[in-house]
């Protein structure tokens, strides 16, 4: 762990980050490897692939994000996904209403979100364990109920594209690739952040808080500050990812905008790959994807699904607290060195 | 408005809330024993519902009767529950204990599905109603109340007047000091867990006699547990029932005055708010 000296006076940030990224390779590796997965479709021209692999930078995007907030700082957000369905509605809405260019509206989407989540995080970061997992499910329920009553973002029924919304970015096929695009773009900026924020002296406090709050607080640190900035970023990213997934799909409703199951299943894949690492969300997420396409389409276990995943998480949470990348550093100390 | 309205529906609501009452005190007791919020309390709650309508339906079972079997097939559930899921990471941080009932929840539901569908289904019980000029009371909701506050009674005198009651309250109180004086506290927690999810499946068995239902169903009386937990203070059973009450005739009366799609959101943002102000409950004491 690199130590932090007081008294000299501290390099400029992007000399920092430089040294950073020289002394860890892991950063570039694993970007590297995400990327060339990503770019195999792009060659082959293959839809079906595209989509699987879309819905894997998603919930790595889902999975990374909800990592700084329970893996780095120890506050468990059931509602996440509240984030992701709020992008996605505000995105949706500025598309469909202003025809404000897709980028452009996914960006405001994410500041939005962030927004409200540095607003709600105030009060609601406040509360401690067991009290803050079930106010961001209060959250999540209360927005998904209030989106659903909300005339103009249509109700209970949701919005839809119609096909001329898709003219402007070449035509609904051109604009697939788009969001597949615009979706590995954030999946790798979403680990890029992860990673320096766990290497950073940001990180550092959170995860300092995450051990004893109390003790982080006496050493200088301003935990309100510290969490509730890792609050806003767990929410800037799945903002993001919503606001693209939907843009894809055309149809946004309350229901699926703000799942409460995906929500869980993110921790899930979280715990699965390694709690408060940065290769551990991601390993978890493709994991777990794979996992459920597979049970889904198998004959034998389509209709199991749900009972086997419930059976790997128990078995996780009850032998393999670290996860599978945790599980791996522990056993092979000689990892630690190169994954983080 | 007219007032005969208004008092119909507070005196549904209000016999409604004992419903969630009992649903919510089964989830405070869990936590006030053993600092775990079950998660898998929405399903049990639906096991409930599907245990009385099966007696009832295949071995044509009064659907009351039926709920004395499923009050000890929920003590059972609840014991085989906590020893495979709770009982090795009783005092791993939150995070583990929401997740392992997490894992019971998904486990319970994925078998639902695939046994029961998710074809709503419905008991036929018809108890007539009282009546009194324009208002009316069904009979089933009477008697559901009746068994609400017989349990709640039974509860009562169990914890607080019985030795094994005592003993669980005592590993609530301090499991440490509880084990040196000789209790069990292994078996208390088990049987805590055990009680908490018979009050659910009572509470599911009592709602399959009011509203058709699917294994689905038990996660909207499981949020509105948490609500009332929350109004009522966590772990503490007498603010559980009358959480259950206040949010039964707030339901039961702001459907009069605001489209019904609204009554959750306010629901849900009480409950935010009263997390956000006052963790320890409404009732709760000062902490």
């Amino acid at each position: 762990m690199k130590t932090f000296s007081v008294t000299s006076p501290s390099p400029p940030l992007r000399a920092r980050l430089r040294a950073w990224l020289r002394a860890s390779p892991f950063l570039w590796v694993t970007l590297l490897i995400l990327l060339a997965a990503a770019l195999i479709p792009v060659f082959s021209g293959s839809a079906s692939l595209r989509e699987e692999l879309f819905l894997m930078a998603m919930l790595v995007i889902l999975a990374s994000s909800v990592n700084i907030i329970m893996g780095y700082t120890g506050y468990v957000s059931f509602g996440n996904i509240v984030f992701f369905g709020l992008g996605g509605y505000l995105a949706f809405y500025l598309m469909q209403t202003f025809h404000v260019h897709f980028v452009l509206a996914a960006l405001i989407a994410a500041i939005g979100a962030s927004v409200f989540a540095l607003l709600l995080g105030t009060p609601i970061l406040r509360l401690r364990g067991a009290y803050f997992a079930l106010a961001t499910i209060g959250v999540n329920e209360a927005v998904r109920t209030f989106v659903a009553n909300f005339e103009p973002f249509g109700g209970s029924v949701g919005m839809f594209f119609n096909y001329e919304m898709y003219t402007p970015y070449g035509g609904a096929k051109s604009a697939q690739w788009l969001a597949y695009y615009a979706i590995v773009f954030v999946a790798l900026l979403t680990v890029a952040v992860s990673f320096l924020v766990k290497k950073s002296k940001f990180g550092l406090g959170l995860m300092a808080i995450r051990e004893d709050q109390d003790a982080a607080q006496v050493l200088g640190i301003n935990p309100a500050r510290y969490k509730v900035i890792a609050y806003a970023l767990s929410a800037f990213f799945p903002a993001l990812a919503g606001a693209i997934f939907f843009f894809k799909n055309g149809i946004i409703e309350p229901g699926p905008a703000f799942q409460l199951q995906r929500s869980i299943e993110g921790l899930v894949m979280v715990m699965l790959g390694g709690y408060g690492t940065v290769a551990g969300p991601i390993v978890g997420a493709v994991v777990y994807e794979r996992l459920r396409s597979f049970l889904i389409t198998s004959p034998t276990f389509s209709s199991l699904h749900l009972f086997i995943a419930g059976l790997l998480l128990l078995l996780i949470v009850l032998f393999v607290t670290a996860g599978l990348v945790g599980w791996l550093r522990q056993r092979f100390p000689v990892l630690r060195r190169y994954v983080e | 408005m007219n007032i005969e309205a208004l008092i119909a529906s507070s005196i549904d609501g209000l016999m409604l809330g004992f419903i969630y009452g009992l649903a919510a005190m089964g989830l405070t007791l869990i936590f006030g024993v053993m600092k775990v919020i079950n998660l898998a309390h929405g399903p049990v709650i639906a096991l409930g519902m599907f245990t009385v309508y099966l007696l009832s339906h295949q071995w044509g079972l009064n659907p009351y009767l039926g709920l004395l079997l499923a009050l000890l097939f929920g003590l059972a559930v609840g014991v085989v529950i906590y020893f495979v899921a709770v009982h090795r990471v009783i005092n791993a941080p939150e995070l583990t204990t929401l997740l392992a009932t997490f894992s019971v929840n998904l486990m319970i539901i994925g078998l639902g599905t695939i046994v029961f569908t998710t074809t709503p289904r419905a008991l036929d019980v018809n108890l007539g109603a009282l009546r009194s000029g324009n208002i009316s009371v069904l009979g089933t909701r009477v008697v559901a109340v009746l068994i609400a506050i017989l349990v709640t009674a039974g509860l009562y005198y169990f914890l607080y007047r019985t030795r094994v009651g005592k003993s669980i309250r005592a590993v609530a109180n301090n499991r440490a000091a509880a084990e040196l004086m000789g209790i069990n506290t292994s078996a208390m927690l088990a049987l805590s867990f055990g009680i908490g999810t018979m009050l659910a499946v009572i509470s599911g068995g009592l709602l399959s006699t009011l509203f058709s239902f699917t294994i689905l169903s038990g996660g909207v009386y499981e949020l509105k547990s948490f609500v009332i937990v929350v109004l009522g203070g966590l772990g503490n059973p007498t603010g559980a029932l009358l959480g259950g009450i206040v949010l039964g005739l707030l339901e039961g009366v702001t459907t009069l005055y605001i489209p019904i799609g609204w009554v959750p959101v306010i629901e849900y943002i009480v409950f935010v708010l009263i997390l956000m102000v006052r963790p320890a409950g409404l009732l709760g004491g000062a902490k």
